[in-house]
């Protein structure tokens, strides 16, 4: 049992750092709070479940389809708001404001179109086998996730260190200004930094069916909530931070699960008030951001 | 300043007036109930959010811990209503008093945290192994003191107090100094403004106008569920009410409810997915063109606003 729990919450505690990291790159680089990144996670469901169903399209190519579609949503959206909103009074609370209105917006689209149901890719998408360790036995669907996980991880990273752009998008995670003033196209840099971010939030939605259950529309509020515990965790701001936070929410929540069920739809929000009161520069983070 | 506490009375007196005697002409009291709550939240929100510039997205947890403590203690100790009401605004109060820690947070943070601490506090309620104190997820029933008439005007004077609490902060010095705050905490400490003191008069008033109302509202419906009354919703709207008029007002929040109430009783009944939609493209609207209110539109052409 023991055992099970430990393997369930790392696989599970990746695929939650996959589904938090695209919010921690957005805050890293924008210092704004996405509140619609769980709306986004929902939008990528859908279109994993519309692509399956009409034209029986794995997931994992839904993957190179979705990066398409948000990489587009992500600049449009980008140049719509966030140069207007910087030039307001309080760019970082009335980003969180306008962001929730996108949040509603979604939701309200999604719902008029598609109806208030919930929507499902069976599991049995990657076959009915199984795979175990150290005795333990777990559907292949989740091995898929971890996989899959991890090579996105490993992509970020590799943006984050190995490509021009990504020394850019990092140069303006240190300071905006300066690299305005050293000669970065501080927007377009930006713009592509949302529209990662907006892609990784699609790509945890497509795998959402296997690890958290069926899609529907309002399941963002609570998406949102529980990645930014994830991303709090980790560390504000430092998107590989994330695996890190997510690991720890993977376990900490099939250990409340296996030993402490019916509470254990607390802990996520447990968790985010406790280290922002005791730690809020994250487990690993050094930034500290009090009033 | 005379003056000007004179006119927002004159505004108050008004506002009650209507509502004590719009009954007897109109018969549909649940609108005229409900707008008296959004009226009311969206003041006490102000209190917070307009002078100090903590956004409390989980303000509903105020609003559900004043319905229930309110609840509760008609239940089990089998007050009489007025003062239960009394006892749900003392309980807002007390979770207010036992979240004060998240103050020290700012900006955004203060906001997820305190949207987090309301949901947790939902869960809580709503646990089945609490089903033989709060009745877990199965809700509340009060039909025994079901009152529709007292419980409406006991919500008018819940109103009433809340404009007058947000009329004094706005026209006093204890209003000046939070502005201060709210400007820069520091150079406010400097001039001698004891922040943290004044911050925690502002959450705990702010708490206690939300606990009266969700008593009030737990009075009124006399039978509801942990989801009606800690519903992020509430949250939501009473934000977009009191931004859309303009904060920091008296008149702001009243202007906002008064219109988007009207306007969500019209269409957002029936469907409330268009609402939804028309609600989020109002908020993104406002925020990238009026982020002040309909009022700061006054207010821009030195026009003094309530």
């Amino acid at each position: 049992m023991f055992e099970y729990t430990v393997l369930a919450g790392i696989m599970y505690g990746l695929y939650f750092g996959l589904v938090g990291i695209g919010l921690n790159l957005i805050f890293g680089v924008m210092r704004m709070i996405n509140l619609a990144h769980g709306d986004f996670i929902m939008l990528g469901a859908f279109l994993a479940y519309w692509l399956f169903h009409l034209f029986g399209i794995n997931p994992l190519i839904a993957i190179a389809i979705s990066c398409v579609v948000f990489l587009f949503l992500g600049i449009a959206f980008y140049y719509i708001f966030v140069p207007r909103l910087l030039q307001s009074k309080d760019p970082e609370m009335l980003s969180f404001i306008l962001f929730f209105g996108l949040s509603q917006v979604i939701e309200a689209i999604i719902i008029l179109s598609f109806g208030n149901n919930q929507r499902s890719v069976p599991s049995s998408t990657f076959g009915h086998s199984t795979f175990s360790i150290l005795g333990n036995r777990f559907p292949i669907s989740w091995l898929i996730v971890t996989i899959v996980a991890i090579l996105v991880f490993i992509a970020v990273y590799w943006y984050f260190y190995h490509t021009k752009l990504g020394y850019a998008t990092r140069a303006i995670m240190a300071s905006r200004d300066e690299s305005l003033v050293s000669g970065i196209n501080v927007n377009r840099v930006s713009a592509f930094a949302f529209s990662i971010g907006l892609i990784l939030a699609s790509i945890a939605g497509i795998f959402s069916f296997f690890m958290i259950g069926a899609a529907y529309p309002s399941m963002g509020t609570n998406l949102t909530v529980i990645s930014f515990a994830i991303i709090v965790l980790g560390a504000l701001g430092n998107p590989m931070g994330t695996i890190i936070g997510g690991l720890i929410y993977g376990l900490a929540i099939m250990f409340m699960q296996t030993y402490l069920s019916s509470w254990s739809n607390l802990l996520p929000y447990l968790l985010l008030i406790a280290i922002m009161l005791f730690k809020p520069e994250g487990l690993i983070g050094k930034t500290v951001r009090s009033a | 300043m005379l003056k000007k506490r004179i006119g927002s009375f004159g505004i108050i007196l008004i506002i009650a007036l209507i509502f004590i005697f719009l009954p007897f002409v109109y018969n549909n009291q649940s609108f005229l109930f409900n707008m008296m709550l959004y009226i009311a939240l969206a003041e006490g929100l102000n209190i917070i959010y307009g002078f100090t510039g903590y956004l409390p997205f989980g303000y509903v947890g105020f609003f559900g811990a004043g319905a229930y403590s309110a609840s509760l203690a008609i239940l089990f100790l089998h007050f009489p209503p007025l003062l239960s009401i009394f006892i749900g605004g003392a309980g807002a109060f007390l979770v207010g008093i036992i979240l004060m820690p998240l103050l020290k947070l700012s900006g955004a943070y203060f906001a997820i945290a305190n949207l987090a601490a309301s949901q947790a506090l939902y869960y809580i309620v709503a646990n089945p192994n609490l089903e033989s104190i709060t009745h877990g997820p199965y809700g509340i029933s009060l039909a025994s003191i079901y009152n529709p008439h007292a419980s409406y005007y006991t919500m008018l004077a819940v109103l009433v107090l809340s404009m007058i609490i947000v009329l004094f902060i706005r026209t006093s010095n204890f209003g000046l100094s939070l502005l201060a705050i709210k400007e820069d905490h520091i150079t406010a400490s400097l001039a001698g403004v004891n922040v943290a003191k004044a911050r925690a008069i502002a959450w705990g008033l702010s708490a206690f106008v939300a606990g009266l109302s969700g008593a009030c509202f737990a009075w009124y419906v006399s039978v509801f569920y942990p989801g009606t009354v800690f519903s992020l919703n509430i949250s939501v709207i009473v934000i977009v009410f009191a931004l859309f008029g303009g904060i920091g007002t008296i008149a702001g929040p009243l202007v906002g409810a008064l219109i988007l109430y009207s306007f969500y009783n019209f269409i957002g009944i029936s469907a409330p997915e268009y609402f939804q939609l028309l609600y989020g493209i109002l908020i993104i609207v406002l925020v990238l063109f009026l982020p002040d209110g309909i009022t700061s539109i006054l207010q821009k052409r030195k026009i003094y606003v309530p």
